[in-house]
């Protein structure tokens, strides 16, 4: 339904988003994961055409941003990241600038209205000014703007960030409700906040995709990647020769400590190197202390992706 | 244009909703008033180019303090992203903003309407032609220095600065008559030309001439198209 191809953001020097693509399916909800700066916000920017793009395309159905931005963005209903609103206004005053602005037409209103403020819980705040709100009211406010229209596709950028634990739990719920029946795409930093509501994760680093698949797919993936912890005494400098003498694995740390070193050693999903790592040990004059192959969490898999220099274009 | 009949509609019910709006509208009134009771007063004498000559001078200040706001408050809030997410382009935001402006500036006119009545019950000679002109002027006049607000407004996230920006061009279209004459010959004709109030002075002698229309209208929409293309390029 939403194709994202070769999108490209460039802000002056800086490369904020990097050659992505990926597809989202009709109905899917997409979590869309990476630290502060990953480039998140500017490529939403882009998919709801606030920002042109330096290269690529977002292409929705068979629309494109070039030439069908406003029928695009007819389509989507979106909550930026810092949930902007008209603070002057009553929560009824805004919703009905936005209904207008959304073209419902005016005998429609009233059932519209009615059928967001239920969806949203916003009856009891229907006549107060929106700076008087809570965080968690004016943030049902922007998800009552992103849903008013009854768009097809809804992008919601950090949608629970700032808000206290009750509220995100009240906030996700509603997500939840949404997703049953929208394409619902969710911007996060937080983990577990895309793995309780989302089918599908994509994570982005530096402005690059690192990671697509279902929760399940990103956790096999990463689990077959295996991570063997060889903890031992001896001239630690040798293990530099593992990879040489056993192709496949490769060091992805090395810890001198005072009395033993820790190193290690990676290798692909569908082999195990402990036999060979074990005989090239017996081969060495170190002692080993522990081995140990590790378990690997989504979290960890987010952690990895995204450290610093980390290997993460090999998933 | 629907659109920014909407936009417009929003601005003009904010200003009004804001102490502010009513605090800057009623030093309008407050002035013109004054201005214009003042020789009333001490020689006994008023007419209508009291009104002409002094409602310019005060749009100096009142047009950028009421333009300021309108698209700079938009872009510090964010709540421009949203606007422009919407199925709505930035040129009907930008003219949404500049009829709200323009709104305000009748609805101020409006209300100097009390000194003609003034006028006509001292029982002095009011030419209506000249009125309708006259006025139809600092109506396009103020259209002008609109879409010069809505630029200033369109160049900064803060409102103190856009108020800068659009009260020094403000004021540089509005100096450039008295520099004339200082001016060599063929470049005081030019400098002439491009003054507010060269054009202004005919429109409240009564002479509607289509080339002070064209003249202010050419200023509207050079200064909206710069806004708009501003608002466009995401720059700011
Ligand atoms: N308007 C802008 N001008 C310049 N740099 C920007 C702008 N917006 C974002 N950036 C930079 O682009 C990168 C990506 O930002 P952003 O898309 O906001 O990331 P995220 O939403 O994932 O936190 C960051 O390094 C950020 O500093
Ligand atoms: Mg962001």
């Amino acid at each position: 339904m939403i194709q994202i191809l070769n999108l490209t953001k460039d802000y002056d020097s800086l490369r904020a988003v990097d050659q992505i693509n990926f597809n989202i399916n009709e109905g899917e909800i997409i979590g869309f994961l990476g630290p502060n700066g990953a480039g998140k916000s500017t490529t939403l920017k882009m998919m709801t055409s606030f920002l042109p793009p330096t290269d690529g395309n977002v292409i929705v159905d068979d629309l494109n941003i070039y030439d069908n931005s406003k029928e695009i963005r007819k389509l989507i209903g979106y909550l930026p990241e810092s949930n902007p609103l008209y603070m002057e206004m009553t929560v009824y005053e805004y919703l009905e600038f936005v209904s207008k602005a959304r073209e419902i037409p005016e005998s429609k209103f009233k059932s519209v209205l009615k059928k967001t403020i239920e969806k949203t819980g916003l009856a009891s705040v229907i006549s107060k000014p929106i700076s008087t709100l809570s965080k968690g009211y004016k943030q049902r406010v922007g998800l009552a703007q992103a849903i008013i229209h009854d768009p097809k596709i809804i992008i919601l950028d950090e949608p629970t960030s700032g808000l206290d634990p009750n509220q995100i739990v009240e906030i996700r719920e509603l997500i939840k409700e949404l997703g049953k029946e929208k394409t619902l795409i969710i911007s996060s930093h937080i983990l577990q906040e895309v793995q309780a509501v989302c089918d599908r994760i994509v994570i982005i680093n530096k402005g690059k995709i690192v990671a697509d698949g279902s929760t399940e797919e990103l956790k096999a993936g990463f689990k077959g990647r295996n991570r063997l912890h060889i903890n031992f005494i001896g001239n630690a400098n040798i293990v530099d020769e593992i990879p040489e003498k056993i192709p496949g694995t490769k060091i992805s740390s090395l810890e001198k400590k005072d009395m033993s070193s820790e190193v290690i050693v990676e290798y692909s999903s569908d082999s195990d190197f402990r036999p060979e790592i074990y005989q090239w040990i017996k081969s060495t004059d170190i002692i080993l202390l522990e081995m140990r192959r590790e378990h690997v969490s989504l979290e960890e898999v987010f952690h990895s992706l995204t450290l610093e220099g980390g290997d993460s274009n090999e998933i | 244009m629907r659109y920014s009949m909407l936009i417009a509609k929003k601005e003009i019910k904010s200003f009004f909703d804001s102490p502010a709006g009513y605090v800057t509208l009623a030093f309008f009134l407050i002035l013109t008033g004054w201005f214009f009771a003042n020789p009333l007063f001490l020689i006994g004498q008023a007419d209508l180019r009291t009104m002409f000559n002094v409602v310019p001078i005060i749009y100096i200040f009142f047009i950028p303090a009421i333009t300021m706001g309108l698209i700079s408050k938009e872009k510090s809030s964010g709540t421009y992203e949203t606007l422009a997410t919407f199925p709505i382009n930035d040129s009907e935001i930008v003219m949404g903003k500049f009829f709200a402006s323009v709104g305000i500036i009748a609805f101020g006119l409006l209300f100097t309407f009390v000194h003609l009545i003034t006028i006509l019950i001292l029982g002095k000679n009011v030419d209506f032609g000249q009125f309708i002109s006259g006025y139809f002027g600092l109506l396009l006049l103020g259209s002008v220095y609109s879409a010069i607000g809505i630029f200033g407004s369109s160049l900064s996230k803060n409102q103190i600065v856009s108020f800068l920006i659009s009260l020094i061009i403000v004021i540089f279209f509005y100096l450039i008559q008295q520099l004339v004459i200082f001016l060599p010959q063929f470049l005081s004709a030019f400098f002439q030309y491009i003054s507010t109030g060269y054009h202004f002075s005919n429109l409240s002698r009564g002479v509607i001439d289509t080339r002070d229309l064209i003249y202010f209208f050419s200023l509207i929409y050079g200064f909206l198209f710069l806004s708009t293309k501003i608002m466009e390029s995401r720059k700011w």
